[in-house]
């Protein structure tokens, strides 16, 4: 959808050709940026030819390893026909000209980024295409069609002559941005769909990457936070002066956030933040520990909840059924832990406020920014540095940047605060835990007729954004259950029942929870993909099969879990003490289904997580090496929840602290990984998350293969895998 | 005062004994390319190699540097094998990790140029990942010892 033209003829200066992409309300706009008032064009700016033949992206994404920073690119070089060596990226500032389309935010969430701009930056690089070619054909006053554009230079074939870009740039900027230039057919790609080396990788490699945690700011101050042990606890007493004694503090003072101690070096903030010594009372929920947690959602069960889907008559078809399976299942807390721990610098002067900020919510940070500021919202400066790793923490609330600002604000000076590790994974906002209950009911031929499922859980709106909770459901919480009412952009469910039910309870725990990669999809998809195992063990019939049977319109599903099936030998038989699960599970427009080996030790219970083979199905794989190192990263961090992952409470607050006790998969534990894209032509799909989901189940699954043990939460840690095993046993 | 050899700079900075090494690196000596993960040696983000071994520097009190040959990820040349291989193997995601990674890699392969299997996870089982490149570090590794081998 390419709207309304702009162009300005009132122009002061044009230093090239410049394209701007920007969203709206109901699509997004293709601009000649280049004719606009200098100063002014500078925000919306997505590429810029310059007569020196250099192509400057700038973007307005947050790069946080998913490789969307060279994704982005491609699709832009690819449709203006340039050549890759003239491409330079740099990082944009907090501007609604890089609002994606997907949600009308400049928000890197969602696996979104590819997915949201692959259509509208496609337009943008052809109509650049069709403007440099345009501008030659005027130049050499032949027919535009004789014209052709190819590695940066357009070409005239019949009398042999040729301009680059560069020399071409200032010319095409004077003319209308075309209303429907012609893309590309895919056979003409050269680089969508082909393996490029990613931009970002050269400077993390030699170290000179800029994390938040690097930024460096001339007469910075370093902030250290003391922080409640339990939550909703106030102080009680503190001392300050002896804070400001240590060498190297210059302030200390109380905010609702907790105390501040700021200090001419990190060092000395954290000593000054000891030796406040402060006494906290024990907050509003003292006897809050993981068991009691994990008892008031197993009570949550029983509790009254919202319905959320509501579809033909599942009692009746519970009671008239042939067999019926009932299992609950749980999903504890889980942290991101993102390697770099969060953190932020600010400097809030009379007239301007700058952030450096690791963020995925570039306006976000700016409202809050400027509510605290007092500043107006174009005063605030974001400045988006390389994330160390997002996982969604860096996109909801932004506490580190509002307590950035809220330090520089006091002190009259740029601030950096940085979170110690042990604050970073006591303070997080978790993905949310979830209990389950479900009932289903087969028919005599083994058919499911009946779905009845009850979900208690956290609910992420209630921290994000309150008011998109309807009629008492959290959506959120619910995806890869049911879908919201709202576009399936996150959610997208595959498997039809003909009786269902899902009714949700949310739970009133402090512990703050927010998306973690593919936010609930991942615990979701565990429930109900152990379960569907389950179901087609009941209806003893072969689960792919079985779920083949309930997928007959969906064939993307379909196609991801026989592509899987295949690559993996499903069907032949494994050896003793070893099994194989599979799963499949679809979110953010994309398919993965995956097939999980595993050895099990029956003595120490420990489980060895051989190979995961996963098909996925995306649409169009912009950088197909990019793709595979998602998926394995998500088979990683899948692997990593599915053995070892889960936050430990006791007297209101969190007791787990540091990676000695928050355990994440290290390389020993890690599986052989198989990732095959199926080719597809279907809308384009995000990739950063739908990897995550199916790899717990599958796991699960396999573990029920090798032992018929069936687990029904995670982490399998070896003391539950065991007594599953003696249960079974008995 | 304390006087730090670190890559092949001599350096005088006016610190606490006991401040780790890893906040004089970064922030005194402003060589980021060395990260704070965890403050307990437990990750591996700090790794810095002293004395040609790897150490982690979150752990390590500048006192105790002090004297001693110190190489940080900027030291280690653009040309090394595991640099080179790392964006062969297009190993890094969010890259916070990696510096720490590749110098924990580096003073494996040059202690050991043909590490047995269990030689290098034992290695690489002291350092954390999160967005999981951890099978693109095997190839990573494998990449470079094959460069070493090819250039003596």
């Amino acid at each position: 959808m390419i709207n309304k033209p702009i162009s300005r003829r009132s122009f002061l200066k044009i230093t090239g050709l410049t394209i701007a992409v920007s969203a709206t309300p109901f699509g997004y706009n293709v601009i000649n940026a280049s004719a606009q008032k200098e100063g002014s064009f500078k925000p919306n700016v997505w590429f810029e030819i310059t007569p020196d033949n250099k192509i400057t992206i700038t973007l307005g994404i947050s790069e946080m390893g998913q490789g969307s920073s060279t994704a982005l690119p491609m699709i832009i070089a690819d449709e203006l026909e340039a050549d890759w060596k003239q491409v330079r990226i740099q990082q944009g500032p907090a501007s609604g000209a890089f609002k994606n389309p997907v949600f009308d935010d400049q928000i890197t969430v969602g696996s979104a980024s590819v997915r949201g701009f692959y259509e509208p930056l496609r337009k943008a690089g052809a109509s650049g295409r069709a403007m440099l070619i345009k501008a030659a054909a005027q130049n050499w006053k032949v027919p535009e069609g004789e014209c052709q554009a190819f590695n940066g230079t357009v070409k005239h074939k019949k009398s042999n002559r040729s301009l680059t870009y560069g020399q071409l740039c200032l010319k095409a900027a004077k003319l209308e941005i075309p209303k429907d230039p012609p893309l590309k057919n895919e056979s003409e790609f050269r680089y969508i769909g082909k393996s490029m080396p990613r931009l970002d990788i050269p400077a993390k490699v030699s170290g000179a990457a800029i994390f938040g945690l690097d930024v460096n700011v001339p007469d910075m101050l370093y902030a250290a936070i003391a922080r409640p042990p339990a939550y909703g606890a106030k102080p009680i007493s503190y001392d300050q002066k002896a804070a400001e004694g240590v060498k190297g503090v210059r302030t200390a003072f109380p905010t609702p956030q907790g105390i501040f101690v700021c200090a001419e070096s990190l060092d000395a903030a954290w000593k000054g933040r000891e030796a406040l010594k402060v006494k906290w009372d024990q907050g509003t929920h003292p006897s809050m520990n993981t068991d009691s947690i994990e008892k008031h959602f197993m009570e949550g069960l029983n509790k009254q909840g919202a319905i959320a889907k509501n579809v033909g008559d599942v009692k009746k078809a519970l009671s008239g059924a042939s067999k019926k399976v009932e299992a609950n299942y749980f999903v504890p807390f889980v942290a991101h832990a993102t390697m770099e721990p969060m953190n932020c610098t600010a400097h809030v002067q009379k007239d301007r406020c700058d952030i450096w900020a690791p963020t995925q919510a570039q306006i976000l940070g700016q409202i809050f920014a400027s509510q605290i500021s007092g500043l107006p919202m174009d005063k605030i400066h974001i400045h988006t540095t390389f994330l160390g790793c997002g996982l969604g923490r860096r996109g909801a609330f932004p506490d580190f940047i509002i307590e950035a600002v809220i330090a520089s604000k006091a002190v009259g000076k740029p601030v950096k605060v940085v979170w110690s590790r042990e604050e970073d994974i006591k303070y997080d906002f978790y993905r949310a835990a979830t209990c389950q209950k479900i009932e289903a009911g087969l028919d005599s031929q083994g058919r499911l007729i009946a779905w009845s499922h009850k979900v208690a859980c956290s609910s992420i709106l209630k921290f994000l954004n309150p008011a998109w909770i309807k009629d008492g459901v959290d959506f959120f919480s619910l995806w890869g259950i049911v879908d919201a009412p709202i576009p399936p952009v996150y959610s997208h469910t595959v498997y039809e029942f003909p009786n269902f039910y899902v009714e949700q309870y949310l739970s009133d725990l402090p512990i703050p929870v927010a998306p973690w990669r593919s936010v609930q999809n991942a615990p979701n998809a565990f429930v109900m993909e152990c379960f569907m195992d389950e179901l087609a063990h009941a209806a003893g019939k072969d689960p792919v099969e079985f779920r083949m049977h309930l997928l007959s319109n969906n064939m993307r599903a379909r196609r991801v879990l026989q592509t899987v099936a295949e690559k993996a030998g499903w069907g032949k038989p494994v050896p003793k003490g070893k099994g194989r699960g599979i799963a499949q599970h679809s979110c953010f427009g994309s398919y993965v289904a995956q097939v999980a080996d595993v050895s099990v030790n029956e003595k120490d219970g420990t489980i060895k997580v051989d190979r995961i083979v996963a098909a996925v199905d995306c649409g169009p794989a912009v950088n197909p090496n990019a793709v595979v190192a998602q998926i394995e990263g998500s088979v990683v961090e899948g692997v990593s929840t599915a053995l070892k992952e889960q936050v430990e409470f006791g007297n209101g607050g969190v007791k787990t602290a540091n990676f000695n006790d928050y355990h994440i998969i290290r390389m020993s534990e890690i599986p052989e990984i198989e990732v095959h894209i199926v080719k597809s032509n279907e809308a384009i799909g995000g990739i950063g998350e739908p990897g995550v989901p199916p790899t717990a189940p599958a796991v699960g699954n396999a573990i029920f293969n090798a032992t018929g043990a069936r687990i029904r939460r995670i982490p399998f840690t070896p003391e539950r895998v065991l007594a599953a095993i003696k249960s079974n046993k008995t | 005062m304390i006087s730090l050899n670190v890559n092949g700079k001599n350096y005088r900075v006016n610190v606490s004994d006991d401040m780790p090494l890893l906040w004089v690196i970064r922030d005194y000596l402003k060589l980021t390319g060395t990260k704070y993960g965890c403050g307990i040696g437990e990750c591996g983000a700090c790794t810095v190699h002293i004395d040609g071994k790897a150490e982690r520097s979150c752990a390590i009190p500048v006192k105790k540097a002090q004297g001693r040959k110190i190489v940080t990820i900027e030291g280690l040349p653009e040309n090394h094998p595991v640099k080179r291989a790392w964006i062969k193997e297009q190993v890094v995601q969010c890259g916070y990790c990696q510096p720490g990674i590749m110098m924990q890699v580096a003073a494996l392969i040059s202690s050991k140029p043909k590490p047995s299997a269990d030689q290098v996870i034992n290695a690489m089982d002291d350092v954390i990942c999160r967005c999981g490149t951890y099978p693109r570090i095997k190839r990573g590794i494998k990449a470079a010892l094959e460069i070493m081998r090819k250039e003596g």
